[in-house]
């Protein structure tokens, strides 16, 4: 499992490469934010939270069973709302409210 | 590459920013106008367990139950060998620090009664997406308090059995930093990685704990001469299998049972301590009736969209995972599969060995969190009171002077760094290096593919293996700082090996299934009712055997 970055849409404001616990995403040549070990990332999902234009999709390793779908999330105050791009590109938006407690 | 020394000056020096660093932190400022410096190897607003969030505070005395009864239930989960003066004072803190959380601004379920909505006896249920966010702006906002961000602390300064600080490199900048305090607190959290994970392809590093907790906390104690206790006591979580995501919530929140493959439930029949909800699982699939799952198919609609969203909080790729297959749980039974063994004080008992005001041995040297030992089941409330514990005790401490280090010591670790920097090229990477010491340590020291199991003579092996992969480790090449940093972490954790080596071997019974399942001595002994600890003395590891100490007691070294 991992993330990979969209070079078109991403604008390299540089979030992601702050708060990276494990400091894996730098800003490369062309001034776009890049990932060079993909496969030492957690999936902990704080680079793509910071993303202002959400360039940054997080998806599961084949080794361990992904089918190529791919997850978004889009901040908005308090709310987070997430994408989830099926492999057949169908979505689905979940949206959180961090006000709201979970109920487990 | 040449590094540039930098020295610093702070009261109280906190290294490594997480849940039990950043409380702290704040407590000391409380408590006094003295300055504090934070040193984090990322950035403290997403680092450390709490990274991806946690959907329930796990450590709380529920209206009509007292510390006491947590001390208990943590002494039962960790068959007997606690120390119940950690465990109470924890235990005391508890209500304060979610309290304190809740008015930090963490999301916290209420009851009809204003009160918190419990999960069972001790939990509570929040919404901790954002809970290292939350603390990470308490900082910032606190004028006493200085971060250094992506600075990695990888040796103590001590002298005379004295803290004086630590050394430290950059990771975006050749600097070696000096860091000078009149107090330190560890904080850096436990470690992962030793052993080989369950997925050691493309998503080796996506684990229970976070892959960039390298044990430097046990490594520079380990070095410095410090007591450690109980490292043989690892832990190992039951996961959801591939994603290794948490199993509890499916447990607890939906009151999903683990069965095994002719769909049976098999938990009762082992017993629902952490450890023997793993070796039940473990022995299942030797007798061939694997794979286990907990059964969640029948849950209704609703209960799956909420399993949704608590996933999203805290891990979120559980969630991708069920609805790119299409198969979410209320269709089909989540697989499930023990980790690899991790050390992790916050949850097993292993750790720096402390007095009852979590002092380490070392003096003027404090820790609190997964790196501080004898005092299992923390979790985040119970790290943020340990945090606030040690800080109120490093306050009465308090060192007057600054003892600063000869110039020499400061050039020769300076040359030792640039050797690693200067070198163009290598026999061994340092990737290649972890993999080897995972494999050692998976087949002879009790990983997964062993079934959690070993021997003496097998961990005799293991330890030369470890020694030699040591001694390849000096020649290592780092094309820049963050590989210098790579190389660090591997280090630290080999020296971390060697220790857990040491104590599997010296603790000559099985006390807990799957945490240290010792195959010469299968049985759990009276005799063994004490603690295993340990001492690197003149570059050898002696072990210590001490007795039990009880809540009430005040513990001093």
């Amino acid at each position: 499992m991992s993330i990979e970055i969209n070079k078109e849409k991403c604008v390299g404001c540089g979030r992601c490469t702050e708060v990276c616990p494990g400091s894996l995403i730098k800003i490369g040549e062309n001034s776009n934010a890049e990932i060079k070990e993909p496969q030492r990332c957690w999936g902990c999902v704080s680079c793509a939270k910071e993303c202002p234009v959400q360039a940054i999709a997080l998806f599961l390793g084949k080794d361990i069973g992904g089918l190529g779908g791919r997850l978004f999330v889009k901040k908005e105050e308090s709310l987070l709302h997430w994408t989830i791009v099926k492999p057949d590109g169908r979505k689905e938006i979940i949206t959180v409210d961090s006000r709201e407690s979970n109920k487990y | 590459m040449k590094l540039q020394v930098q020295k610093l000056y702070t009261d109280f020096l906190i290294i490594g920013g997480g849940t039990a660093g950043c409380w702290a932190a704040l407590a000391f400022s409380e408590n006094s106008n003295k300055k504090i410096l934070i040193v984090e190897k990322a950035n403290i607003k997403r680092s450390g367990c709490l990274a991806a969030g946690v959907n329930a505070l796990n450590a709380y005395i529920a209206p009509g139950k007292k510390p006491q009864d947590y001390v208990d239930y943590a002494r039962a989960d960790a068959a007997e060998i606690v120390r119940g003066d950690l465990l109470l004072t924890m235990a005391q803190g508890l209500n304060r620090a979610v309290n304190g959380l809740e008015k930090a601004g963490l999301t916290i379920l209420k009851d009809e009664h204003g009160g918190y909505a419990m999960r069972g006896e001790r939990n509570v249920k929040i919404n901790g997406e954002n809970i290292k966010p939350i603390l990470a702006r308490k900082i910032s906002s606190n004028p006493q308090i200085s971060v250094l961000n992506r600075v990695n602390a990888f040796e103590y300064i001590v002298s005379g059995n004295r803290i004086c600080g630590v050394y430290a490199i950059g990771i975006d900048s050749p600097v070696l930093y000096v860091i000078y305090a009149r107090a330190v607190l560890c904080s850096t959290g436990g470690a992962c990685g030793l052993y080989k994970p369950n997925n050691p392809g493309f998503s080796r590093h996506k684990m229970w704990y976070p892959p960039f907790n390298t044990g430097a906390g046990y490594a520079m104690g380990i070095l410095a001469g410090a007591e450690m206790t109980t490292l043989e006591m690892r832990f190992v979580a039951l996961r959801c299998k591939d994603t290794i995501a948490p199993t509890g919530t499916l447990a607890q929140g939906v009151g999903a049972k683990q069965i095994n493959s002719c769909g049976e439930v098999y938990e009762n029949k082992y017993g629902i301590s952490t450890s023997q909800r793993i070796y039940g699982t473990v022995v299942e699939n030797l007798k061939g009736r694997g794979p286990c799952f907990l059964k969640t198919s029948g849950i209704s609609k609703q209960q799956e969209f909420d399993l949704y969203k608590a996933y999203l909080n805290m891990a979120p790729l559980q969630t991708l995972k069920w609805v790119e297959s299409g198969e979410g749980p209320s269709m089909k039974n989540v697989e499930i599969e023990g980790t690899e063994p991790y050390i992790v004080g916050g949850h097993t008992a292993s750790g720096y060995w402390v007095s009852t005001e979590r002092e380490t041995t070392i003096r003027g040297l404090f820790a609190a969190g997964d790196v501080a030992g004898g005092c299992p089941q923390k979790y985040v409330s119970g790290a943020l009171a340990e945090g606030e514990i040690a800080a109120k005790s490093a306050l009465k401490y308090m060192d007057e002077s600054f003892f600063e280090i000869d110039g020499k010591e400061i050039s020769k670790r300076k040359q030792w760094l640039e050797s690693f920097l200067n070198r163009l090229d290598s026999e061994f990477s340092t990737d290649e290096l972890e993999g080897e010491m995972q494999a050692a340590m998976d087949k002879y020291a009790g990983g997964i593919s062993s079934n959690y199991s070993f021997s003496e003579k097998s961990l005799g092996i293991a330890d030369e293996k470890i020694f030699e992969i040591e001694r390849k480790s000096e020649n290592l090449a780092a094309l820049d700082m963050m590989s210098l940093v790579y190389i660090l972490e591997l280090k630290e954790r080999l020296t971390l090996c060697r220790s857990v080596i040491a104590h599997l071997a010296a603790r000559k019974e099985t006390r807990w299934h799957i945490f240290a399942e010792n195959s010469d001595y299968p049985e759990c002994s009276e005799k063994w009712k004490l603690y295993v600890n340990s001492k690197m003395e003149n570059g050898k590891l002696n072990i210590i055997l001490r007795p039990l100490v009880k809540e009430g007691e005040f513990y001093e070294h």
